[in-house]
């Protein structure tokens, strides 16, 4: 009941925000900045401000040469013997053992026995905007005021001292994109973020990324607006997103031509409009909620309409019925391993989702929505993989691996910094007790652009939150 | 009060068999007859009628047992008129017995068989007292059919959300259970007197105060939900002063006292996979059910989603990654639950004279790699088939032949 009752109250939700993409970058004095994705050349929405900046800094660490290890490179590579390479936050070497060399400044890690993947990537986490202990002062995922607020940013309710943030680094999370949930048709900006310990959630930002918008089909807005002057329906849902573009396909040609000359005053700002063009201009990611396989085809055609794309379809329970439609429009999915039966719109959600989506030449994801969840992502993904080897869909593991990194990475567009283990990628990778699909297996060391964020051997690099100090009992004590 | 169906001779051999009461026998036979195991060894002799099911190079485990969740009592969570498990209105439950809300019909029941799960305690919840759970298998075409045992026990709430229920403080609650177990004792006394209307209003309903007596006689158990480790205290303190036979369910900070469980004989249900601190359990952590074996305690290990009870062996699984042995673990899934809720007579291992709930496995249950290849419920082999497999044929190749 635990995990339906957060879906049911807590309104999953999808969500996305874009960064402003100037002054973005931080001033490191220990590295230089981190690569970033491609960006679209600047056009400026409204304003041309910094917006809430990342402050992100790597965390200064030595070089760290990992061997004896069996790296799963999220490539297409499985190295058995292999050894990893990091300094300055960036991969230099991935290769078989005797082929990659240490500085002489290296800690050397024996990884015998051990498995190295890439830091895992949860798509679609409320991590520090539905923090632990799940009282009311923290419900901060949902602005359930209007059916449309994509004027809201999450990291505007992240708290970095969430002490599930700790309990998802132990389990080999690197980045999360923190959503808003899925009360509302547009929910708002998400936070893509590097998930590490900070005090502020501006130095969690990851640099450069694409903000998702949050958008949502379904049972949650027509039950929460059914009696607050709608939507009541599904057809009102996609009455409610149409108007939302039309307003801001005009608030975009405003701009437009204000933008032109500069000529008399800007066209007034408006909040809600700004994150709308962000996505008609491609620059923000739609990340939308949505269960059933007509409502998302219904998603497709919306896209369509107006000329954007959604980047992912998060839930997609079941998306299988249609795996042909959503691979051909470019689309991913961000599904759980065996969600199923918490309401109506899930009621159809099969094992084999994700393997069949792979089947299809689709990019799937195994998200967690859940603050447990994102504790195992390894272990849902290989329960994913598992179930559809056994119904004859030939996946592999280098695929299933990718379900946790490459493909959450491509859908919060920083598939070009982080999600595989290759030189000059950023040094996010976990190493594991043993093989990373085995129920037994434990993240052992976690390493977040090269910092040592979690070592379960030293308590020293057990971070944990001030909401911890003194409440909660340490990691292995007896109290 | 077991039906047994289709009554034949089933020999399950050749694979290694963990009957959670002894050691694994490798090579062994398990001969069921008539729904009851007959014979468990590497020595079985099979008669020559028997269907034979070649386990070789397979795991044999007992059917597990989920003593969590509401199997048969919810169909979709967010549809009211799908759910069973909470009693409307009264905040003293006891006599509310979950039985006839179960839907031997819902397709929960075939989701979660087919994946090892044989046997789940439907519980009621909500109130101080929910009511009482009873333990089922998850098969047969009525409810007498399915029904293993009725009441296991009753269901009392002194965690955070049954204080809500007794007016907002822990202290009430506990007090509202020693009026109620005492005025149970009373009504027991008095039931002319309280026939004759010459009672002082009682604390419950006289349903419920009946229903009670079992319960302050320590026949049957009282199945106390209970996370902070004062509330555990409380619950022991209450077990001492009516002499109830308490189980513990929840017991996120138990591990703080292990040994006076252990000391006390009282059981604890626990879910492996549940480490997020709440106010009613900030010492909450994974360890907690390999501390709570290790100091002694009876320990079976619960999967709370109803719809996802097939994940008991990951829950498992991940106890044993956090410290039980695998075989506390396999134990924690068959026999403990069984005989905690009264029934290892029965239940829970394989041996002769039990009921044949048995499972072949293509390997460790608790690993991802594993599938099920045979699943026994009352010596009925079981079709591997649920709406989710259908539903993949269905879709496997697209577009689907409608």
């Amino acid at each position: 009941m635990r995990q339906a009752w957060s879906l049911l109250l807590a309104f999953t939700g999808a969500c996305a925000s874009a960064g402003a993409r100037t002054a973005q970058q931080p001033a490191s004095p220990v590295a230089a900045p981190p690569p970033s994705p491609a960006v679209p050349a600047a056009e400026s929405t409204s304003v041309n401000r910094p917006q809430y900046p990342s402050t992100y800094q790597r965390h200064p660490n030595p070089p760290v040469l990992i061997r004896n290890a069996t790296i799963m490179t999220a490539t297409g590579q499985e190295i058995p013997n292999g050894a990893i390479l990091f300094k300055d936050g960036r991969i230099v070497a991935v290769g078989g053992g005797a082929k990659v060399d240490a500085p002489a400044d290296a800690v050397v890690v024996d990884g015998t026995g051990r498995y190295v993947t890439p830091g895992l990537i949860d798509d679609h986490s409320h991590l520090g905007v539905y923090a632990a202990p799940a009282t009311d002062a923290e419900s901060d995922g949902n602005e359930a005021t209007n059916p449309v607020t994509a004027e809201v940013w999450a990291e505007h309710s992240f708290w970095p001292q969430d002490p599930q943030i700790p309990l998802a680094i132990a389990g080999g999370i690197t980045t999360i994109q923190a959503l808003p949930g899925s009360a509302n048709l547009i929910g708002g900006r998400s936070a893509i973020l590097k998930l590490i310990p900070a005090r502020t959630v501006q130095e969690m930002k990851f640099p450069g990324a694409h903000y998702g918008l949050k958008m949502a089909c379904g049972e949650n807005p027509k039950r929460v607006y059914g009696k607050k002057g709608g939507p009541s329906t599904r057809m009102g849902n996609m009455a409610g997103y149409r108007a939302a573009f039309i307003q801001a396909e005009s608030y975009r040609r405003r701009w437009d031509t204000w933008n032109k000359d500069h000529k008399g005053d800007p066209p007034e700002r408006n909040l809600r409009l700004e994150s709308l063009v962000e996505v008609l201009r491609g620059n923000m990611y739609v990340q939308n909620h949505c269960y059933r396989a007509d409502e998302m085809a219904q998603m497709l055609d919306l896209a369509r309409e107006f000329g954007f794309k959604i980047r992912s379809f998060h839930h997609a329970v079941e998306s299988y019925k249609i795996a042909d439609l959503i691979a051909k429009a470019g689309t991913s999915v961000s599904v759980w391993a065996d969600w199923w039966g918490f309401k109506e719109e899930a009621m159809d959600g099969i094992q084999q989702n994700a393997a069949l989506n792979q089947q299809a030449g689709g990019r799937p994801v195994i998200h967690s929505d859940d603050p447990s969840g994102i504790q195992r992502l390894n272990q849902e993904a290989a329960k994913a993989m598992y179930a559809g080897q056994r119904s004859g869909i030939p996946v592999t593991r280098d695929q299933a691996i990718r379900w946790v990194t490459a493909n959450p990475a491509w859908t919060l567009g920083l598939d070009s910094i982080v999600g595989t283990l290759e030189p000059g990628k950023m040094a996010d990778l976990v190493v594991w007790s043993g093989d990373p699909f085995s129920v037994y297996s434990k993240a052992v060391q976690v390493y977040n652009d090269g910092w040592l964020v979690y070592d379960r051997k030293d308590p020293a690099h057990q971070p944990r939150t001030d909401f911890e100090i003194g409440q909660v009992p340490a990691p292995g004590s007896d109290r | 009060m077991i039906a047994f169906l289709l009554a034949q001779t089933i020999a399950i051999a050749g694979g290694t068999v963990y009957p959670a009461s002894g050691p694994k026998l490798a090579n062994a036979t398990v001969l069921i007859r008539d729904g009851r195991i007959a014979a468990v060894g590497t020595n079985v002799s099979v008669p020559s009628d028997a269907t034979r099911i070649d386990a070789t190079g397979k795991w044999v485990t007992p059917g597990l047992i989920d003593g969590a969740g509401q199997l048969g009592l919810v169909e979709i969570s967010a549809v009211p008129g799908t759910r069973e498990a909470i009693l409307q209105g009264d905040s003293i439950a006891a006599a509310f017995n979950v039985t006839e809300g179960i839907n031997p019909a819902s397709t929960l029941i075939p989701v979660t068989r087919i994946e090892g799960i044989t046997t789940a305690l439907a519980v009621p919840a909500g109130h101080l007292v929910s009511g009482q759970a009873v333990l089922i298998d998850l098969d047969g075409a009525t409810i007498e059919q399915m029904l293993v045992k009725s009441p296991v026990g009753v269901v009392a709430d002194l965690s955070e959300s049954g204080k809500d229920e007794a007016g907002a403080s822990r202290a009430e609650s506990a007090d509202r259970l020693r009026r109620v177990f005492r005025d149970a004792l009373e009504y027991e006394r008095r039931k002319a007197d309280f026939g004759r209307a010459q009672m002082r209003p009682l604390a419950a309903s006289a349903a419920d105060l009946e229903a009670l007596l079992p319960v302050v006689h320590g026949r049957e158990p009282l199945i106390a939900v209970a996370n902070r480790r004062s509330d555990i205290e409380t619950a022991l303190r209450l077990a001492r002063e009516f002499k109830l036979k308490l189980v513990l369910s929840g017991g996120a900070e138990a591990w703080e006292i292990a040994p006076e469980l252990a000391a006390a004989g009282v059981p604890v249900l626990v879910e492996p996979l549940d480490n997020i601190p709440s106010y009613d359990a900030l010492g909450i952590r994974y360890e907690n059910a390999a501390l709570l074996a290790k100091a002694g305690v009876s320990v079976a290990l619960l999967e709370t989603n109803t719809h996802n009870s097939r994940d008991l062996r990951q829950q498992a699984g991940n106890a044993v990654s956090y410290g039980m042995t695998w075989d506390q673990a396999l134990r924690a899934v068959t026999l403990t639950p069984a005989q905690i809720f009264g029934v290892a007579d029965r239940y829970g291992s394989l041996e002769a004279g039990k009921v044949a709930n048995v499972v072949v496995w293509s390997g460790d249950p608790f690993e991802f790699t594993t599938g099920v290849e045979h699943v026994l419920i009352r010596g009925k082999e079981i079709p591997l088939k649920s709406r989710q497999t259908e539903l993949f044929e269905r879709y496997k190749k697209l577009p689907p032949a409608y």
